[in-house]
């Protein structure tokens, strides 16, 4: 008896069949605490009142309207892209390249702003900009997913290696063709008129990003198209067997997917930058996977999800300033938070099994 | 004699849930012998190998080993007892060669590829085997991959060896390479197993013949003392009575006619071969076959799903007009009002739509349907609420995710789906397979009932007592050619058997 005992592993995996939903809830903010008190940790160790910390980042991030409106202005690339990427990864179709599909609007949009600005009034300018960014945001994510409509290519590598392409354009572009004054490796300002309206503060990228929430809310759950998307996503052969065109399915889907990307580009570009240089998309294409997959691809979890982000990104920022804490400080920091709050995903679908006691299994075994 | 007994198991029991996979089984394999485990799909042969490999354990009886008792736990332990399993699904490392393939796993192995491929060369020239250690596994073809599951057993210092169905993919050349291979390892005192339900090679290479059906243990029988005849009725046993009902409808016509069709798998594999029926409307045509046999293919060849090589398949119209089929897109087919609905053996995983509900499910059918780029959502909800009601599908709602219902429930989604759309032709593969009795009976009833409103229905299915009652004609698949096609009503059990393991039947086989 003994002997077989050792076979039984300590602890081991069993997926759920379902749970409780206030359970679910339960677990969700179960691991935000965690999360919080284990970031208190790192800052222990530097030394700090980790009380003190988290009451800099709050208020940091939230304290006065500059700093509400300065938090507001990193969500809203966050939040646009998180809605770019989430009928793709509904589709399971692993598009990690809104980084470059930002890129490649940002440049779209950055050459009517640099040689239209004296042609045309400014919101037909703007218009322009943004017709144009959404098309090279979208054959920036057409490309890898024709490659994988036809040849069946692996699409995250795809569209990883397009990032790096589309950004080495840029640096191209800053140091050549575009360049400012000569050898400033600088591409100049936008003028005015090809600056997006401020609206109650706040550069007016934050309507848009909402006018798309909805938007996408509607096309993923209501039309034609967000239901391909799904059943895609559940099985292709399904989709298949439905007389689906899976290919063209995903073309079309990475095509708008890209162009919401590439509206973001423009909305970075025209609304915060007023410039374009290589580091236009600034980690948003990563950070807003982040993003689509805490708020489980709801169009209207993001608003929250990316706020919760950018308050932890702005807040530490400050924490940086005020406490003298490094950089990487917070970033730890962040970096816990995201942990626990994704594998607390893992309790919800899996449980953990563990080895009955010895004196159990003698029980059960007379 | 009895130092001849390599293993030997006795009273194996083997339970999956409520599925009684092995039911007591007793079998002897000896050294120097070649042992065919004989039986149709699902009797057990795999489950009560793999508790000799160490992927299961049993539940009751006990494995011995030269008189002495064994346990195995893992595949480890398994080797260490001199004991390879061949899967039937290779279990090799692709972008390795079949050199790293070999020693993959072994701890105490000095990573020396010279003394690798040394021993690899012995073990080669010993059994007539060709084999290139260097040589990437993405690179092999089937046989290959094979060879090298073999040498990798044979490494690791096997003596008994366990084939499960080596040949299912092997091209007839190949076979005869493999049995020389297998004939040598006889000579050399190995013990080996093959799993298998082709009769001609269970006459062509084995010793002794070992039967299963349906988990219990029928006997075995000396090869040379035994005929292809009485090895069919031990497989499939006599015929049970089932008391499906099963009317005849007067005024059957031609719905499907399809002519010398041919499929080809991506690796080059025949799945079909010239095969030629017409399916009637108001009659069940059963499809019987070994698994494997192109059912899969034929229906999903005649639904567009596969892509056809040679052949026609041509659909009848109620007004006696011909449209050919071949080439058309599932989508196609549909929009040139053809009414045909399909019921595939993998229901959630192309059936289905797992994550959503019913309503979502029913969605599948009609989601193209209507103009502009939104979803109509309220006659698919009144089909999914109709489909619920009639067919007493056990769900909270219609929105609940049909993966999460019961294998019964799941199936009569999916039926009702197929059937609400009044097709002209459905088709259905392995439909009761999982089923509990009832609905089982539920669905054998909604077929019929299609078939008296003159639906041309076809029935993939496995178990022969079914096929039997519930059809009126029965197609036999063997190696994707069709072996015949039999009266349902006055054929036997016997007769379909042997048909399903030679092309042609016993009068064909009388003539060879």
């Amino acid at each position: 008896m003994s002997s077989e005992t050792v076979n039984i592993p300590f602890v081991r995996l069993a997926k759920r069949e379902s749970m409780d939903p206030r359970k679910v809830w339960a677990i969700r903010i179960g691991s935000i605490v965690i999360a919080i008190l284990l970031g208190m940790l790192p800052m222990f160790i530097t030394g700090n009142n980790p009380f003190k910390a988290y009451q800099i980042i709050i208020s940091g991030a939230l304290g006065k309207p500059i700093y509400i409106k300065q938090t507001i202005k990193i969500a809203i690339p966050l939040l646009g892209c998180a809605l770019a990427i989430a009928p793709c990864f509904k589709m399971r179709f692993w598009n990690i390249g809104a980084e470059g599909q930002i890129t490649a609007g940002a440049i779209a949009a950055s050459y009517f702003a640099l040689n239209w600005y004296d042609k045309v009034p400014s919101f037909v300018l703007l218009a322009i900009m943004f017709i144009a960014a959404t098309i090279a945001g979208g054959i920036w994510g057409l490309i890898p997913a024709f490659f994988k409509a036809k040849w069946n290519t692996n699409e995250t590598l795809f569209t990883l290696m397009m990032n790096y392409i589309i950004i080495g354009i840029v640096s191209w572009l800053q140091g050549g063709p575009w360049e400012g004054r000569k050898g400033s490796q600088i591409i100049p300002m936008f003028n005015d008129s090809a600056r997006l309206p401020v609206v109650f503060g706040i550069h007016c990228g934050w309507i848009i990003v909402l006018v798309l929430v909805i938007l996408m809310h509607i096309y993923m759950n209501y039309t034609k198209h967000g239901y391909e998307i799904a059943v895609i996503g559940d099985s292709e052969n399904t989709a298949r067997y439905a007389g689906m065109n899976v290919g063209r399915i995903m073309m079309r889907t990475m095509f708008l997917s890209g162009g919401i990307c590439g509206i973001i580009g423009f909305i970075v570009v025209t609304g915060a930058n007023h410039t374009l240089y290589n580091g236009v998309a600034n980690g948003v294409g990563f950070t807003s996977i982040t993003v689509a997959w805490l708020s489980q691809l709801n169009a209207f979890a993001m608003i929250l999800i990316s706020i919760m982000l950018a308050i932890l990104t702005k807040g530490s920022n400050t924490l940086q300033t005020k406490l003298k804490v490094p950089a990487s400080i917070s970033d730890i920091v962040i970096g816990i938070l995201l942990f626990c709050m994704l594998s607390c995903e893992f309790f919800i679908n899996y449980k953990l099994i563990f080895r009955p006691r010895k004196t159990e299994i003698k029980e059960a075994s007379v | 004699m009895n130092s001849n007994i390599a293993i030997e198991m006795r009273g194996i029991t083997k339970r999956f849930g409520k599925v009684v996979a092995n039911d007591s089984i007793d079998l002897i394999i000896k050294k120097g012998e070649i042992l065919s485990l004989l039986g149709e799909n699902g009797s057990g042969k795999t489950t009560l190998m793999n508790m000799l490999a160490g992927i299961y354990q049993p539940d009751e009886g006990q494995i011995f080993a030269e008189g002495e008792p064994l346990t195995i736990r893992s595949p480890k332990d398994a080797y260490e007892c001199g004991i390879g399993m061949i899967h039937q699904h290779y279990k090799l490392v692709d972008v390795f060669t079949a050199a790293q393939n070999i020693v993959l796993g072994l701890k105490d192995e000095k990573l020396d590829l010279k003394t690798i491929n040394s021993k690899v060369k012995e073990i080669c020239d010993r059994y007539s085997f060709i084999i290139d250690p260097s040589m990437k596994i993405y690179d092999m073809s089937v046989s290959q991959k094979q060879t090298v599951e073999i040498v990798k057993v044979l490494y690791r210092g096997a003596d008994i060896l366990i084939l499960d169905e080596p040949t299912a993919v092997l091209t007839p050349q190949e076979t005869e390479k493999l049995f020389t291979v297998l004939r040598n390892m006889r000579a050399d005192g190995k013990a080996i197993v093959i799993i298998t339900h082709k009769l001609n090679e269970v006459m062509a290479i084995s010793d002794e013949v070992a039967v299963l059906r349906k988990g219990k243990y029928i006997g075995t029988v000396k090869t040379c003392e035994t005929s292809p005849q009485a090895l069919t009725d031990m497989m499939v046993g006599h015929a049970v009575t089932l008391n499906i009902d099963r009317p005849k409808y007067d005024s059957q016509f031609p719905r499907l006619k399809v002519e010398g069709l041919t499929c080809v798998d991506d690796e080059g594999i025949t799945k079909l071969d010239g095969v030629t029926f017409t399916a009637k409307g108001g009659e069940i045509l059963g499809v019987a076959g070994i698994a494997g046999s192109g059912q899969k293919e034929l229906l999903e060849s005649i639904t567009g799903l596969y892509p056809i090589k040679q052949g026609t398949v041509d659909f009848v119209t109620d007004e006696g007009k011909e449209k050919n089929l071949v080439g058309l897109t599932p989508m196609q087919i549909r929009k040139t009002g053809v009414g045909m609905a399909f019921v595939p053996e993998d229901r959630l995983g192309m059936g289905l739509v797992g994550s959503m509900g019913m309503t979502g499910n029913m969605m599948l059918r009609s989601w193209k349907k209507g103009k502009g780029v939104f979803l109509n959502r309220k006659s698919p909800e009144e089909l999914a609420k109709k489909v619920w009601d009639e067919l007493e599908v056990v769900t909270p709602s219609t929105s609940f995710p049909v993966r999460r219902l019961s294998g019964g429930n799941v199936q009569k989604v999916l039926v009702g789906r197929e059937i609400a759309s009044l097709p002209k032709i459905l088709m259905t593969a392995y439909p009761v397979r999982g089923l509990d009795i009832n609905t089982s009976y539920a669905i054998y009833n909604l077929l019929t009932e299609q078939k008296m409103n003159g639906v041309s229905v076809i029935f993939v299915g496995e178990d022969l007592d079914v096929l039997l009652e519930l059809c009126d004609r029965i197609l036999v698949l063997c190696g994707g050619k069709v072996s015949g096609i039999v009266d349902a009503r006055t054929a036997t059990k016997e007769e379909i058997g042997f048909m399903m393991t030679t092309v042609g039947g016993k009068e064909a086989a009388d003539v060879q």
